[in-house]
């Protein structure tokens, strides 16, 4: 737990307090082998409702500011959902979306939000089925919070999760990382761009449905959200229980990326993404997976960043570009930018 | 222990400056490189310029490091 | 491409430059680099697992948030139950424990504490906020204590009366000095900081060969950077001829930023200060001169009774900071103390030189 005995912001970051938290607290007192399993969806299979397996997920989003280059608060909500459905190879069936609206909130800022949710969900071929909204005082929401619920279906066959990585498979990327957390983060200090740095929020499961019928053979598939590529991976070695070997210089990153985080003294594996995907594979459809994916808008940029090893179990190592090896942990609290 | 970023002087403006670095451009304060010219590279600590860069200097380090000349070391 | 950043990480480079090295280090050889953000570079960039094994790096207490006391943080604190006061912090000091807690820990409890990355933000948020009072909070040596006072000259100029800073400055030769006159660690020679010595001038550490026998190579950031000055300290071990050698030659010079240190020399005057892991050293930091008393955020909150700081039990920061102990060496170290629940301020993030070692641990 915090020190301190309270929440602190860093529990919300996506990194190992909030891994902690939920340890120690939800899954102590919540636990149950759908929620323990730990992939972006609960996966089962319902009896009478055919060979395949339902998908459910949540997920709540609080982002600060609502309106970012590239995105809004609500089109990141339909993608975010719709993605976690993807990464455990659902289809995705229906979502629902509970708003909490601060009182005072523009009603126009309100209708641009609902606008582009409506906007994603058409293209993500998803329709919202359930809805509810409430009001708080002003000072009690920032703007607008809005929870969401996916359901989804995953075909008989298909069995991907995070606890499914070998020595030897391949781990790739689908493009370019630490958009999404850089615009957002630019945007709040206000740096402006020669070229624009727009969050890469996108909704998947066109490419994850490619992806599962091009021939290659799929372990994991996980978005890196909060915490970036670092913390995802670190959560899969720890899911498989096995080590995974990461290229520095093989990870592909923007020059804005890389100039943002230069300037605000943050590092890009650590930086949230909200249209990207980590897929580990059998070594073997390292050919045809990166094929696929390049030939989608959405997987341009893939590459093949690393691979997993038995040892050490558990950790992620980065080779640096100069030939040395170390530790990549997960997220340690938020990402706090340095000044010296 | 200070991290100083380089960053590449676009416009000065009296004591402040538009500057960029990789595509991303910030207004900084010139206040402590008042020789600073547009088109100059310097270092910014916490939104100040603290130096402008030698560009002769850093051409003739690469130079050494790919040549191995060793540092000047003579007191 | 971004300029005079990627050209100094060629791999190519580095490579030949360890190498080198590995060729001209022909017996043990111990330096210190001084400075965090150089501890932190040599993690992060992997140098340390590839220097050759007689060379070893030694971390200092050139971490101007691992070297503030609890009494300070203690300080800081206490601003922070002043009615509408908001504190301006850099993100780095929001986990340095004081006697009772963190930044962090008040925020959390309700105080307006908030991230900046400069002093400027801090008098922009003055600005925003004129009926509430700011006070930022000013830790960092000699690069950034002309930032600091270049603000609080605009504050001035600009007639803002809500600003004030809490000045934790302190300066890095009088650090250094007491580090050697304790005589607790072998060195063969000093790293020093790139970039304060771009504001204090490579001449200032001519005391280390002049007086102490002890070689200096003033180094920037970059990998090759870091090992061009190890290779400069090589060479002057070897050789046993000490001198400073400006290995960061595109920003320093031998006077460093007359300009820089004439404001801070206008706003600031040199006191006596605390530094966690050093006890009080005379003639270290930095206190507002009288002028500036209304922009002095410690005579506008005198603190009431006095403050004893505690530092927490079984801490070896003051240890690790004088190079006695290296990180992995301290009982608490990835134990009790780590970046979630740090112990002490070297643990502090991926600021702190434990965090550093921690988080870049090599394998």
């Amino acid at each position: 737990m915090g020190p301190g005995g309270r929440v602190l912001l860093a529990h919300g970051s996506g990194g190992r307090l909030m891994h902690e938290l939920v340890q120690d607290l939800f899954l102590r007192y919540l636990g149950n082998s759908l929620l323990a399993a730990g992939d972006d969806a609960a996966v089962w299979s319902v009896p009478g409702l055919g060979a395949g397996r339902l998908a459910v997920t949540t997920d709540s989003y609080v982002v600060s500011p609502i309106f970012f280059p590239g995105g809004d608060i609500g089109k990141l909500a339909v993608c975010g959902t719709v993605n976690d459905l993807a990464m455990v190879g659902a289809e995705p069936l229906a979502l629902t979306a509970g708003f909490i609206l601060e009182e005072g909130l523009s009603l126009s800022d309100l209708e641009r939000v609902v606008v582009s949710m409506a906007e994603a969900a058409r293209e993500a071929g998803v329709a919202v089925a359930a809805g509810d909204t409430k009001v708080v005082d002003r000072g009690k929401a920032d703007q607008i919070f809005i929870n969401t619920a996916g359901v989804g279906w995953v075909r008989d066959g298909t069995h991907l999760s995070g606890a499914h990585a070998r020595p030897g498979d391949v781990v790739l990327v689908s493009g370019t990382v630490g958009e999404h957390g850089l615009a957002v983060l630019s945007m709040r200090e206000g740096l402006e761009f020669s070229f624009p740095l727009a969050s890469d929020c996108a909704a998947l499961n066109g490419l994850v449905a490619e992806m599962l019928s091009c021939g290659g053979v799929l372990r994991c598939l996980r978005d890196p959200t909060r915490g970036g590529l670092a913390t995802t991976l670190n959560e899969i070695a720890l899911q498989s229980g096995v080590g995974i070997e990461l290229e520095e210089a093989a990870v592909p990153v923007s020059e804005g990326v890389r100039a943002a985080c230069e300037l605000l003294g943050l590092d890009p594996l650590y930086a949230a993404c909200e249209g990207r995907l980590v897929a580990v594979a059998s070594p073997e459809s390292e050919g045809v997976l990166l094929e696929t994916l390049r030939r989608n808008r959405l997987g341009r940029q893939a590459a093949r960043i690393g691979r997993v090893t038995a040892n050490p179990a558990g950790r992620v190592v980065l080779l640096t570009a100069y030939g040395g090896r170390r530790i990549l942990d997960m997220l340690s609290g938020a990402q706090l930018p340095r000044i010296c | 222990m200070c991290l100083a970023v380089p960053t590449r002087i676009l416009e000065v403006e009296g004591q402040e400056a538009e500057a960029e670095i990789g595509g991303v451009r910030r207004r900084i304060s010139v206040a402590l490189t008042p020789e600073v010219r547009p088109g100059d590279y310097v270092l910014v600590h916490a939104g100040f310029a603290i130096s402008v860069l030698d560009e002769e200097e850093a051409r003739e380090s690469l130079e050494l490091f790919k040549e191995l000349g060793l540092p000047e070391t003579e007191p | 491409m971004i300029r005079y950043v990627d050209e100094f990480r060629d791999p190519e480079l580095v490579r030949r430059l360890l190498d080198w090295i590995q060729e001209r280090a022909d017996r043990q050889m111990r330096f210190m680099e001084f400075c965090g953000g150089h501890t932190h570079a040599i993690l992060k960039f992997g140098i340390r697992s590839l220097l050759p094994p007689q060379v070893k790096m030694l971390s200092g207490p050139g971490c101007p948030v691992c070297v503030t006391s609890a009494r300070d943080m203690d300080r800081a604190l206490a601003l922070t139950s002043v009615k509408g006061l908001i504190l301006a912090t850099f993100g780095d000091m929001m986990r340095v424990p004081g006697s009772r807690g963190s930044l962090q820990d008040a925020k959390a409890q309700g105080a307006d504490v908030r991230i900046v990355y400069g002093c400027l933000d801090a008098l922009a948020l003055a600005r925003a906020h004129p009926g509430r009072e700011v006070v930022f909070l000013a830790v960092g040596f000699e690069t950034t204590a002309p930032t600091v006072a270049a603000s609080v000259l605009e504050a001035r100029a600009q007639g803002v009366g809500n600003f004030s800073v809490l000045s934790l400055h302190k300066l890095t030769p009088p650090a250094m000095e007491a580090i050697l006159q304790a005589g607790e660690v072998e060195l063969d020679g000093i790293l020093g900081p790139g970039h304060v010595t771009t504001i204090i001038g490579a001449r200032a550490w001519e005391f280390l060969p002049g007086r102490h026998r002890i070689p200096c190579a003033v180094a920037g950031f970059e990998p090759t950077d870091i090992l061009w000055g190890i290779l400069a300290l090589v060479e002057m071990a070897a050789s046993g001829r000490p001198a400073v050698c400006n290995a960061y030659t595109r920003s320093v010079r031998a006077d460093g930023n007359p300009e820089a240190r004439r404001r801070m020399e206008e706003v600031f005057e040199v006191v006596d200060a605390d530094w966690r892991g050093l006890g009080r050293l005379p003639a270290s930091g930095l206190s507002l001169r009288e002028e500036f008393s209304s922009f002095d955020a410690a005579r506008r909150h005198p603190a009431e009774a006095p403050l004893d700081g505690v530092d927490p039990p079984g801490c070896r920061c003051g240890d690790v900071l004088r190079g006695v102990l290296e990180p992995p060496q301290c009982p608490l170290f990835g134990k009790r103390c780590s970046p979630e629940a740090p112990v002490g301020p070297c643990m502090v993030s991926g600021e702190g030189i434990c965090a550093a070692y921690l988080r870049y641990a090599a394998c």
